[in-house]
């Protein structure tokens, strides 16, 4: 396991070199420049301000620093968003809000969207199963946008239970913006595990179980909730990246001071070095969400053993 | 003898799309205590139906029962409850399935799938239900049973995985096991090992068994009584030396001139011609008039009842009844039946 756990993370650390590498070179070929009002600058000044940011150095020199820095775990500095903070900095700061409405959003999401996926399952063709796919399909057709919009005009504005916006008011701030990022994942989950327990159910050792004498709900939960789960970790990983894209809107919305809404404004205003640190920050997420479904995996169905584990 | 399970003028039928279809069509047997009953036909004969509808295992949704009952210890099990035939199942009805590759559940240990009917049924400990899971384990010969109670279904091959379904059936000492073609998914060797283990632990633990199965060979290994169905009823019904000897039935005749044998002379093989009847839509008369050389008039308009050829060998067949012409049985089985005292063909003792 320790081995296996350890080539992995080489091959992450290779996956990131990479993801780093295209970033950089992506951002190079973008027009605009992270000089504001570049236009209303002199000639002169304008070499002044890039020679402080090393802008002026030959495009590989620029790579090399910028990797140089960042084996050192140094992302530089922001260049015009948070003038001169590092980015290290920046980001650690406002990982706060959006580790948490992302947390409860897909804690919220998964967890109910099981639990819808089994209850449609076990009442297969019924009202109860129909409502329960509908609601799956609003969920992932309908973008976490405009949920947040209603979200915000209904909860908030019309019965003002919470918050419309901002992050003031603790827990209460996070519980819109938490419910908007869960739809996805609770539709995700909804469908997964509804497919897969109607499967499951009926193969041949749900049969055998319920020939020992096993009741209905012995059936679905000591049987076969465990066997459902494990197409659903497949999906884990899609479903983080879901909560990530879904939060640089979402954030957005409700004015959140969190990780999304700030990449968003760096890309707007072409804040190189922000762009950069929340990319592989990003991506470091997201290669250890895989890490760990692939961990679960082998927790889950015990057929699938990891490779230099015990057999 | 004593009946343990009595089924009586069973009918069932399943409701789909396409209409309802007639599963079983007026099925009687009686099960005794000790015995073993095999139950052969061919594909969508109704043999696997009947005993799953004995275990009431059939989706509720679709299956219905339109007739008859089944009498288990004074009770008949098609009108219990769910929770009452919970009790049921497990405990004094269990059952073996046909592919043991998929019919123990692959995210739980092994041990833990051996006392579930017995932590269910039997008040015990876990300690305790864990013990009798190791004897059970050891009883159908399973060796080092207490480092593999905690292994996973998929460490296990297929003819190990076969005896732990077997241990957890036996787990509760049962009246009746259903065993529904418990060889057929393994290879031969196997097959006579797994047979050899059954015939065992019948003995040991005086319990009636219902086997399934199309393969005859396996029949004449095991069965002490056999009961041939044919599209959704039974047409014979005896013991095995009257089924394998002095068969009545022209369906019987065909499976069991079907069967290979060593020195069958010509290497051809045959084979019963047209195909099962469409349960959609039963025919009129007798289901295996159109597939049968020896079809009469009357086959095509009129259900045959039973004819009773000895105290425990009954066929459903016109040709049984006193105005029904003599006809020629196939030759390979006039050859069976001169081997057996009583029938018409028999040629005395062999000495």
């Amino acid at each position: 396991m320790a081995r296996y756990i350890g080539k992995r993370i080489i091959y992450m650390v290779i996956t990131l070199a990479l993801i780093a590498t295209f970033t950089f070179f992506l951002m190079k070929i973008l027009p605009g420049s992270p000089i504001a009002s570049a236009d209303k600058l002199s000639p002169e000044q304008r070499a002044v301000v890039e020679a402080r940011y090393g802008l002026d150095d030959p495009l590989p020199v620029q790579y090399f620093n910028y990797m140089f820095g960042l084996v050192q775990g140094d992302l530089g500095i922001s260049i015009n968003q948070f003038k001169g903070a590092d980015v290290t900095d920046v980001i650690l700061s406002r990982m706060g809000p959006s580790a948490q409405i992302g947390f409860q959003g897909m804690l919220l999401g998964t967890v109910l969207g099981i639990l819808l996926g089994m209850i449609a399952a076990l009442r297969q063709n019924t009202w109860v199963d129909y409502s329960s796919t509908i609601v799956a399909i609003i969920g992932i057709s309908i973008p976490s946008f405009v949920f947040a919009s209603m979200l915000q005009y209904f909860l908030g504005l019309k019965l003002g239970w919470f918050p419309v916006a901002l992050w003031k008011d603790g827990f209460m701030s996070s519980v819109l913006p938490s419910i908007a990022l869960a739809m996805f994942p609770l539709a995700t989950a909804a469908r997964f595990i509804r497919t897969e327990m109607i499967e499951v159910l009926s193969s041949d050792y749900i049969t055998l179980a319920k020939a020992k004498g096993a009741s209905g709900s012995e059936i679905a939960f000591k049987h076969a909730f465990r066997n459902a789960l494990i197409p659903l970790i497949t999906v884990l990983g899609p479903m983080a990246v879901g909560i990530l894209t879904g939060s640089l809107v979402v954030e957005q919305i409700f004015a959140i001071p969190g990780i999304g809404e700030q990449f968003v404004k760096s890309i707007m205003v072409s804040d190189f070095s922000i762009i950069m640190g929340t990319t592989i920050f990003f991506s470091v997420f997201l290669i250890l969400v895989i890490l760990i479904v692939d961990i679960m995996y082998g927790i889950i169905d015990p057929r699938i053993r990891l490779s230099g584990g015990k057999s | 003898m004593e009946k343990i399970l009595q089924v009586k003028d069973l009918e069932l039928s399943f409701n789909t799309f396409g209409g309802e279809v007639k599963a079983i069509r007026g099925v009687n047997f009686d099960l005794y205590k000790g015995e073993t009953l095999a139950i052969v036909g061919e594909s969508g004969s109704g043999k696997s139906v009947t005993t799953k509808s004995i275990m009431r295992l059939l989706p509720e949704s679709s299956a219905e029962f339109k007739n008859g009952e089944i009498l288990f210890g004074g009770r008949d099990l098609t009108k219990l409850s769910d929770k009452e035939m919970q009790k049921i199942r497990g405990k004094d009805i269990s059952m073996i399935f046909q592919d043991p590759m998929t019919s123990l559940n692959p995210t739980m240990p092994i041990g833990r799938q051996i006392t579930e009917p017995l932590l269910k049924h039997q008040k015990i400990s876990k300690s305790e239900a864990r013990k009798v899971a190791i004897d059970l384990l050891r009883l159908v010969g399973m060796p080092k049973p207490e480092l593999r109670m905690k292994q996973y279904p998929h460490q296990f091959s297929g003819g190990q995985r076969q005896r732990i379904v077997i241990a957890i059936s036996l787990a509760c000492n049962p009246q009746v096991l259903i065993a529904d073609e418990p060889t057929t998914a393994l290879d031969v060797t196997i097959q006579a090992q797994i047979l050899e283990l059954m015939k065992d632990l019948q003995k040991k633990i005086d319990t009636s068994i219902i086997f399934i199965t199309h393969d005859l060979g396996v029949v004449a290994n095991v069965a002490d009584r056999v009961a041939v169905m044919y599209g959704g009823k039974i047409v014979e019904i005896g013991t095995v030396d009257e089924i394998f000897y002095n068969p009545q039935h022209p369906y019987t005749w065909g499976l069991l001139s079907s069967m290979p044998s060593l020195d069958t002379e010509d290497a051809k093989l045959y084979a019963i011609p047209g195909t099962p009847p469409d349960l959609l839509d039963p025919p009129k008369g007798d289901a295996f008039a159109l597939r049968s050389e020896y079809a009469m008039k009357i086959d095509m308009e009129m259900d045959p009842p039973f004819f009773k050829i000895s105290d425990t060998h009954m066929a459903a067949t016109w040709l049984l009844h006193p105005d029904a012409p003599q006809v020629e049985p196939p030759l390979s089985v006039i050859e069976r039946m001169k081997k057996f005292p009583g029938s018409r063909y028999y040629e005395g003792s062999a000495n």
